[in-house]
């Protein structure tokens, strides 16, 4: 098989993006919720990477920097958020967690 | 400079009134009395003052708002706003007498609402200027809504929300027109600005004026309450305390006619022309379909607000006659339907203090027992289906002899109207007064107090029956210069 | 003497009287009542004087403007002409002997003080309306005596059945006033204005005879009348309204209200020369009510419903009379009938007081020995309702209107031989009830005797049922013309197409003949045959139109079905107002898209990731669809 690396890398991209996506759509566990999240979030650091070297340039190395400093604050505010939520619902299921139904 | 003093008098009693209530329930209702009775004492000078104002601009004053958008505090008054006062401060007063006893809780708040319409009203009968006049409009609304929906009846909260919503609909149409009218005059004229004397002959294509007067028209009409637009009022009427039902019946609904006489056949005169059968048609339609519901309810409050649709029909029928007889038939029919069916909503409210119900069903032979109150019904029942002598009938009598010249069949079915008022007026008398008595209780008869009310309102109407001149000399001259305008 | 006062006073007792409630005792109510339209009698009888020494010119009054608008003005003014004198002293001297009688019926009522502000404002609206100077005034003394007879009527409220008569009488004259209300506009449409003879002069040069305008107006006008003075079709209310104390009875079919119609339709006579049209429709409606009204007296059993339809049917041979034109022999006959019709419902009065409120006639009987003073008053009324010949008031007065619906210019034997009949019936009804109530045997104990002060009034007008007739006589009989010619500057004198004494005498002679009859077949039917009658009356045909007749012709079944019902079921069925399910419909509407929008929002995050996905890729590929697009 003989594949472009960029478009190998950006097919790589595509598919841990949708297992991420796929994963969140159908985990009940908000921990894993959070996990397929961080795995989306590095599909898209990696889509970055992929086209700055395609490139040439920096750009994309940079964007990945930033999805890695808001990766680390969004995991740390998650993890409070699921803390809360474990304190007050005694379950870690995001299907219960549905108290502002209409 | 004394329209301010009027306004402020108001405003000031009602922030008064509430920093009363705190100290003393009593003084509160002091404070809400003492300002209406200095502002009716005020106009009733005004009124000795010129006592055929007619068109004339008796009093002005102007100030700048906001001059970027060319607002300004502009108040004046002509005979037609004059009475309209006399009228408001005198139900006011009244108003603030009856709720003495009736009202307990939040007194102060109370008041401040009841000044507060009161202001709103004031302000819509004295304002030229039609950014100031859409602020009155909806200044008087929000008072209203908390009066109903504090103080109200059991129902109270459903009629208030219905109520808020009709009068805002209507109002954002006319918030339309009068904004499409602002620019179509600055387009023409180069000017800014929102007053009524420089809009007056805004020229502009027949098909515009049109729609512009048919977004104020709807306003006035759901105010006034034309068919169909009528179906707040029964709610809003039944469910109000009874000063709530006499500020509707006698003042609020009289915004609607006024703003229709000022505003709308003024401002289009040849649009209105050409509407002017469809809104008489609405009017008859008005007096029959009420009359027809009044008769067929059961719940005292809610015959007589439907009455009020049905005399208010006559406003309407009158209004765009084009005539002057029926004109000035419309001024007095103003007042006298807002005396007669004030004092109608008082009778039912102080009724239903003692026996605790509006079922008409469940009263009978109360004359035995209250034969002071009987006798004032009976007064305001004749009143209200048009006996001469009585107020309604010199206006029911000059509107239908002036609307025949402008449509003879409308007319007509408009008189089968008052045949159809005798019926749901003296079925008053026969479910409540009349027939034996049944109660155990002995009922108290009308206090010092009541009676002082009911008399006042009694002597009105008398003499708006049978010596209605003053008022007609009041209001003459301003239907010429209507008559003007129109042709 | 200022005449304004005539009308003045007694609304100004009735106010003193309605104020002062149960403050004022009984004296002191009589004294006020009774005083205040004896003074109101006096004036009145100066007031006609000095018309008389004008010769007829009127005396006008304007006490103050009631509205004047842009050219219309309708003012409190009296106008006091030869007409209205006749009808002010007919109304506050029959008023005055009425009043008289009343402070003694009505001695033990608790609202005693309310009965006489009533009657005082009766009056006085009724005199408003004879003496108003425009046909606005008139309108109000109109209106005001429906007023009046609604209070009235309705005065024992206690029991609703009298609530319901009041409201009918109401409202029936009402419809009758929205008649008349019509012909007012009509007439300033066309005049400009509603002063009465200005109108009517207006009305003589504008319109040429037969004008479709000057019809309509008067047909409306006759609507008017038709609807007061209950004539056919309005005739229903009358015999209800008899459930108003017996002296309000007499003071309506006397000397206020019924009489009315016969008012305007003289007062505006003009206009009906001007309509032949109308005028035929009148003396139609007044012959048919004649007859109609006639037969439902002839069978009632209560003494004051035979003595209401009485009324209808003599009115109607007034409105016979103003059809044919003959203007001044109606008002004769209103003044005769005013005197014995009241005459003959006070001693009704006094045998029903005597009775203890017993109406029946067949629970009365052999009264004669008893009651004998009421007996001869009654008998004197009863004859002059009958029109006994030559020594009755009533003979006078309806032999005129007999002689001259045939005789005169709108006159026709068609009209002639109505009245006839009606002169059988009326003798026939007058004395079977007169008849079972003073012969036969006693069937109710008598309780009470009527006391002086209501026998002298009673004896008062007896006096005046016998003399009164003799101010006009036929031409065959001493032709004394003090009526008619007094009358003469207000109304025009009747046109008689065929003179002649031989005539003449033929039509008294028959009529006179049929009174007679009529009597004598009472006299067969309650007297002699009672048994036979019974039988004949058991016949099942029979005894359905009687029932008919004394359900007076069934009109109010047919209103009812016709007009009350349909009104009534339209607004039952409307009662929660149509045109508010549309805006509940609307408020609907907007709660189900509501509840429809509410259910996206379920909660679960999952959901809420799938739709910002599928937000996503839609926006995606829309953006990438229109990309290649381009």
């Amino acid at each position: 098989m003989n594949m472009h690396p960029t478009t190998a890398g950006l097919l790589l991209a595509g598919i841990l993006f949708v297992l991420g996506l796929i994963s969140v759509l159908i985990r009940r566990n908000i921990i894993f919720m959070l996990l397929s999240v961080e795995i989306m979030l590095n599909a898209a650091g990696l889509a970055f990477v992929v086209a700055s070297s395609h490139w040439g340039t920096a750009d994309g190395q940079v964007m990945f920097m930033f999805i890695l400093a808001m990766a680390a604050a969004e995991v740390s505010v998650g993890l409070a958020l699921i803390l809360q939520l474990y304190h007050q619902l005694r379950t870690l299921d995001s299907d219960e967690a549905n108290r502002m139904h209409g | 400079m004394i329209l301010l003093i009027l306004l402020f008098i108001l405003l000031g009693g009602a922030l008064l009134s509430w920093i009363a209530a705190s100290r003393s329930v009593l003084l509160s209702r002091w404070v809400a009395l003492g300002a209406l009775l200095a502002d009716l004492v005020i106009i009733l000078q005004i009124w000795i003052a010129h006592p055929a104002a007619g068109t004339q601009w008796i009093y002005s004053y102007r100030a700048s708002w906001i001059p970027h958008f060319g607002i300004s505090l502009h108040f004046s008054m002509d005979g037609l706003s004059l009475l309209m006062l006399v009228l408001t401060f005198f139900l006011g007063a009244l108003a603030v007498l009856i709720s003495w006893k009736e009202i307990n809780t939040r007194v102060g708040f109370y008041h401040f609402n009841l000044l507060f319409v009161l202001a709103g009203i004031t302000g819509v009968f004295l304002t030229m200027d039609l950014f100031l006049f859409y602020f009155f409009w909806e200044m008087m609304l929000i008072p209203m809504y908390f009066l109903i929906g504090i103080w109200g009846h059991e129902n109270r909260e459903y009629a208030a929300n219905k109520f808020f919503i009709f009068t805002q609909a209507g109002g954002l149409l006319m918030l339309l027109s009068i904004l499409a009218l602002y620019f179509i005059h600055a387009a023409n004229a180069n000017v800014y600005t929102f007053d009524y004397f420089d809009l007056l002959h805004t020229p502009m294509q027949q098909s515009t004026a049109r729609w512009l007067m048919l977004g104020f028209l709807v306003a006035f009409l759901v105010k006034l309450p034309a068919v169909p637009f009528h179906t707040w009022l029964p709610d809003a009427h039944t469910e109000a305390p009874t000063a709530g039902s006499v500020i509707l019946a006698g003042l609020l609904l009289k915004t609607g006619a006024y703003g229709i006489l000022r505003f709308v056949i003024p401002l289009f005169p040849e649009a209105s022309q050409y509407y002017a059968n469809l809104c008489m048609l609405l009017g008859v339609i008005g007096i029959l379909y009420g009359g027809m519901l009044a008769y067929a309810q059961t719940d005292l409050k809610r015959l007589i607000a439907y009455t009020s649709v049905s005399h208010m029909g006559f406003v309407l029928l009158g209004a765009f006659s084009f005539n002057e007889l029926a004109y000035q038939g419309v001024v007095v029919q103003m007042i006298a339907h807002g005396i007669s069916t004030g004092a109608l909503f008082i009778i039912a409210g102080t009724l239903y203090e003692r026996i605790h119900t509006r079922n008409i069903l469940q009263m009978g032979g109360l004359w035995a027992g209250v034969p002071m109150m009987g006798s004032a019904a009976m007064i305001f029942v004749m009143a209200s289906l048009g006996l001469p002598g009585l107020g309604n009938f010199v206006a029911e009598f000059l509107i239908l002899i002036g609307s025949w010249q402008a449509s003879r069949w409308l007319t007509v079915f408009a008189t089968i109207g008052l045949v159809v008022a005798t019926a749901y007026s003296l079925r008053i008398m026969q479910k409540v007064f009349f027939g034996s008595y049944t109660r155990e209780e002995q009922l108290p008869d009308l206090n010092k107090r009541e009676l002082l009310v009911v008399v006042s309102l009694v002597i009105v109407i008398l003499l708006l029956g049978l010596y209605p001149q003053p008022v007609l000399n009041t209001s003459q001259k301003t239907e010429q210069k209507t008559a003007y305008v129109v042709r | 003497m200022n005449s304004a006062l005539i009308p003045a006073i007694p609304f100004l007792s009735a106010c003193i009287l309605m104020l002062g409630w149960k403050r004022i005792n009984r004296t002191a109510v009589s004294v006020i009542a009774c005083g205040s339209l004896a003074l109101s009698a006096l004036i009145a009888v100066v007031a006609a004087v000095q018309v008389a020494q004008h010769n007829g010119a009127p005396q006008m009054l304007q006490v103050w403007n009631w509205m004047q608008v842009a050219g219309f003005r309708a003012g409190i003014d009296f106008r006091l002409d030869a007409l209205s004198v006749v009808f002010v002293l007919v109304i506050t001297i029959v008023g005055f002997l009425i009043h008289v009688y009343a402070t003694a019926y009505m001695h033990d009522d608790e609202d005693y003080s309310r009965f006489f502000a009533c009657m005082n404002l009766f009056v006085g609206a009724m005199l408003v309306l004879v003496m108003a100077d425009n046909l606005v005034l008139l309108y109000l003394g109109w209106e005001g005596v429906g007023l009046c007879s609604y209070l009235l009527i309705g005065f024992w409220y206690k029991d609703p059945a009298n609530g319901y008569a009041a409201r009918k009488a109401f409202i029936v004259t009402r419809v009758g006033d929205t008649a008349m209300a019509f012909a007012l506009f009509l007439l300033y449409q066309h005049t400009g204005t509603l002063h009465i003879q200005g109108v009517l002069q207006a009305g003589a040069q504008l319109w040429a005879k037969g004008d479709p305008a000057v019809t309509m107006i008067a047909l409306l006008l006759l609507g008017g009348a038709v609807g007061k003075s209950a004539q056919l079709p309005l005739q229903t209310w009358l015999p209800d309204a008899m459930a108003g104390p017996t002296p309000v009875s007499a003071l309506i079919h006397a000397a206020t209200m019924v009489t009315a119609g016969v008012y305007l339709i003289a007062r505006t006579h003009t206009l009906f020369e001007l309509a032949p049209a109308a005028q035929t429709a009148t003396a139609v409606i007044g012959g048919m009510t004649l007859v109609i009204a006639g037969v439902s007296a002839l069978v009632q059993t209560d003494i004051k419903r035979v003595l209401a339809y009485s009324t209808v049917s003599q009115i109607g041979y007034m409105f016979l009379a103003l059809g044919c034109g003959a203007w001044s022999a109606a008002i004769f006959h209103f003044v005769t009938h005013a005197f014995f019709k009241a005459l003959l419902f006070m001693s009704a009065g006094a045998v029903i007081v005597a009775l203890h409120h017993e109406q029946d006639m067949f629970k009365m009987g052999g009264l004669k020995k008893l009651l004998p003073g009421v007996f001869w008053v009654f008998l004197i009324g009863s004859a002059s309702l009958a029109a006994l010949p030559f020594v009755t008031a009533g003979f006078y007065s309806k032999d005129q209107i007999i002689w001259l619906a045939w005789s005169a210019a709108g006159g026709g034997t068609g009209y002639w031989i109505t009245a006839l009949l009606g002169a059988l019936l009326t003798g026939m009804y007058t004395f079977r009830m007169f008849f079972l109530v003073f012969y036969g045997e006693a069937r109710t104990h008598v309780h009470h005797r009527p006391g002086a002060r209501m026998m002298v009034p009673l004896y008062i007008l007896a006096v005046l049922s016998t003399v009164a007739g003799f101010v006009e006589l036929p031409h065959t009989l001493g032709h004394v013309t003090l009526f008619s010619h007094w009358l003469l500057p207000v109304l025009p004198a009747v046109q008689v197409v065929t003179e002649s004494a031989a005539l003449e005498w033929t039509s008294q002679a028959v009529s006179a003949l049929l009174s007679f009859a009529g009597i004598g077949m009472a006299y067969m039917w309650v007297m002699k045959h009672p048994q036979g009658m019974r039988e004949f009356l058991e016949m099942p045909a029979i005894v359905w139109l009687r029932g008919c007749w004394q359900r007076g012709w069934d009109f109010d079944e047919i209103y009812d079905a016709l007009l009350v019902r349909p009104f009534v079921f339209l607004s039952q069925i409307n009662s929660k107002d149509l045109v508010d399910k549309i805006y509940t419909g609307l408020a609907r509407a907007m709660e189900w898209c509501h509840n429809m929008m509410a259910r996206t929002q379920s909660g679960i995050l999952r959901w809420y990731i799938m739709g910002v996905v599928l937000g996503a890729v839609a926006i995606l590929s829309v953006l990438i669809w229109r990309l290649y697009e381009i």
